[in-house]
């Protein structure tokens, strides 16, 4: 693991360190309820709803997320969490809603203009590039190659300097994560830890605002868990927002800022982390109790 | 056994004009398969509208040849639009739905009475490439030496012509993906959601490839309507398609020589094998095939070719200039 003043040497393109510092702080004097607004929100959304035919997979009312921070999506299983990412990030197109990203409306922007806009996400199962190497992989992340337009493409004196460039921060970036000696082997040959750091590091090779990480953690050993935690809160230190959905309520606790908890595709509690671990809505859903009390009639208590 | 013949023949017409056309047509299949991982079915339709593109400009509107090979690749291009705005958004198995059904529509249509005023129907268009052997420089005579005969001026002029075709375009092919271009392409075969999270219009990456890709298999239209000074809608049916597939996979789908390489090899093998089978029947040794009459040297020629296939892809799976390490990641 590099030392901190190493890190810094690396700009990841997140917010202003000062004003991310000061976003966070500001969000203790946020009163823990769904929808609430938050003072400095990267992410304000409105209204997002997604329907499937009849099963409406997510309807959140109003959702911010306060810049600098990081927020845990967390909820039972089928609780929409992957579905607002993807809703979000432009894979599936809304139902309805709008929802700002940086001031900006990103609601109808395709995918690729998501993340060009810096809202960089990472998929459930990895999507390594297999059959090319973890280099190519860093590169191909990089925004505004010249060279990724058919005619500059042929004269290599356009885009060989800037190519240059985005080897050395790829290179970088992936000392950082230790996988520097892997830069030539295929993504393909990478164990599925590994997977998950080359994605975070690739994310980051698009200069993200805000990275989105959707079960960063699933089928990582426990030693590795510890070392993505670790990446996770140094992005944050460095100006990053990340947004992750987890399972892992001890990871939840551990590093998340604010909580949001989802179920059945509607905001039922949000939070700090203490908070919500005591939210007799958040116990409910997990356990399904309120629906078991339901059905016990009028004389079941809560 | 005459070795001599098997070999020069095989030679013959490894190099000849119609593994020139097959080996164009493979490259832009490469380019659509091999580098970007679309499913074209209908290559043949790009070679068709290349040639038809030549041949009715030249035949019904009296252009030049130039004009009819540049209105060719246009077609082409065209082609290559039209099927992409409606398919490519879509999972990949419309783009083989979509493909394969219009080079047929497009063969049935050319062969129709309604379009004969145009393509002169199943007769096809023929006295093509005149103007074409007006510039040969080569001096009449016939060219070649031992196992290595090339034949007339007239026939070197176009192996030459076709040679040079083909090392232009594996230039462009290769400047094109060692760029960040070929790179998003890659991308794309590899997984286009991941291309998509990362901040690339895979649509438009696509199209740029189904275009290229489709304007080379135009090129290998205009180039076959030369060749064969004509065109006739029959030649174009699906197995130009499944064979230039067949081509791809045995030189190595997504390396720059692969196409040209398996062509030279399919050629040589399908028509050495012809020859090896003619002469093995003349010897009378083999009693089977000649029982089922002289058409079952055809049919045993292409189980054989079909063998030596089911061998390569159970040996090297990843075609002769594949690479082992990266088949085996799979996809």
């Amino acid at each position: 693991m590099p030392a901190p003043d190493e890190r810094a040497a690396i700009p990841l393109g997140g917010d202003d360190l000062a004003v991310a510092q000061r976003a966070r702080a500001q969000l203790a004097e946020v009163a823990p309820e769904p929808g609430v607004p938050k003072p400095d929100p990267l992410l304000r959304a409105e209204g997002i709803r997604k329907a499937f035919g009849g099963l409406v997979a997510v309807d959140t009312r109003h959702l911010e997320v306060q810049r600098g921070t990081i927020p845990a999506l967390i909820g039972p299983n089928g609780a929409g969490k992957t579905t607002l990412f993807n809703v979000l990030t432009g894979f599936d197109r809304r139902s309805e809603g709008r929802w700002e990203f940086g001031g900006q409306d990103v609601s109808q922007a395709a995918p690729h203009r998501v993340a060009q806009r810096g809202m960089v996400r990472t998929f459930q199962l990895t999507k390594a590039l297999t059959r090319m190497t973890v280099l190519e992989n860093m590169r191909l992340a990089a925004t505004g190659q010249r060279g990724e337009r058919f005619l500059p493409a042929l004269l290599p004196r356009t885009w060989r300097a800037q190519e240059r460039e985005h080897t050395e921060r790829a290179l970088a970036l992936l000392e950082r994560f230790g996988l520097a000696d892997k830069a030539d082997d295929f993504a393909g040959e990478l164990s599925g830890g590994q997977r998950k750091l080359l994605e975070m590091a690739r994310a980051l090779m698009v200069r993200p605002r805000m990275i989105m990480l959707d079960e960063p953690m699933a089928g990582v050993n426990p030693a590795l868990t510890q070392s993505l935690l670790e990446h996770i809160t140094d992005l944050r230190d460095e100006g990053l927002t990340v947004v992750f959905v987890e399972h892992d309520m001890d990871v939840v606790m551990g590093i998340s800022d604010w909580v949001v908890c989802l179920a059945e595709g509607q905001v039922i509690a949000e939070g700090p982390p203490e908070v919500i671990g005591d939210d007799q809505a958040v116990i409910d859903a997990y356990l399904g109790t309120r629906q078991d009390l339901d059905d016990l009639g009028p004389g079941g208590a809560r | 056994m005459d070795l001599i013949e098997v070999l020069s023949f095989a030679f013959r017409s490894a190099v000849g004009p119609l593994a020139i056309t097959f080996a164009l047509a493979a490259i832009g299949l490469n380019i659509h398969y091999g580098y970007t991982g679309l499913l074209n079915i209908g290559q043949v339709a790009f070679v068709m509208v290349g040639a038809y593109g030549l041949a009715i400009t030249v035949d019904v509107f009296g252009g030049s040849h130039l004009v009819g090979a540049l209105v060719g690749l246009g077609l082409a291009v065209l082609l290559a639009v039209l099927l992409a705005v409606p398919t490519l958004r879509l999972r990949a198995d419309y783009l083989a739905i979509t493909t394969i059904s219009v080079g047929e529509v497009l063969r049935l249509a050319t062969r129709s009475s309604q379009a004969a005023p145009l393509t002169r129907g199943a007769d096809g268009i023929a006295g093509l490439g005149g103007p074409f052997y007006a510039l040969n420089p080569i001096p009449p005579g016939d060219y070649g030496f031992w196992i290595f005969q090339l034949g007339s001026e007239r026939r070197v002029w176009l192996i030459l012509v076709g040679w040079a075709l083909i090392a232009l375009m594996c230039l462009l092919v290769w400047a094109l993906m060692r760029s960040p271009w070929g790179r998003v392409l890659r991308a794309i075969r590899e997984d286009e959601e991941a291309a998509r999270s990362l901040g690339k219009n895979v649509f438009s990456y696509k199209m740029q490839a189904l275009v290229l890709g489709g304007a080379i298999g135009g090129l290998a239209g205009v180039y076959y309507a030369i060749q064969a000074a004509g065109v006739a809608p029959d030649t174009f049916d699906p197995r130009i398609t499944f064979y230039a597939y067949v081509i791809l996979i045995l030189g190595g789908p997504g390396r720059v020589l692969g196409p040209v390489l398996g062509a030279l090899i399919f050629y040589a093998l399908f028509q050495g094998a012809d020859v090896v089978l003619r002469q093995a029947s003349a010897q009378g040794w083999l009693p089977l095939v000649d029982w089922f009459g002289s058409q079952a040297i055809g049919a045993t020629r292409l189980a054989l070719v079909g063998l030596v296939l089911m061998l390569l892809m159970i040996f090297r799976p990843q075609g002769i200039l594949g690479d082992r390490r990266e088949m085996s990641l799979g996809a």
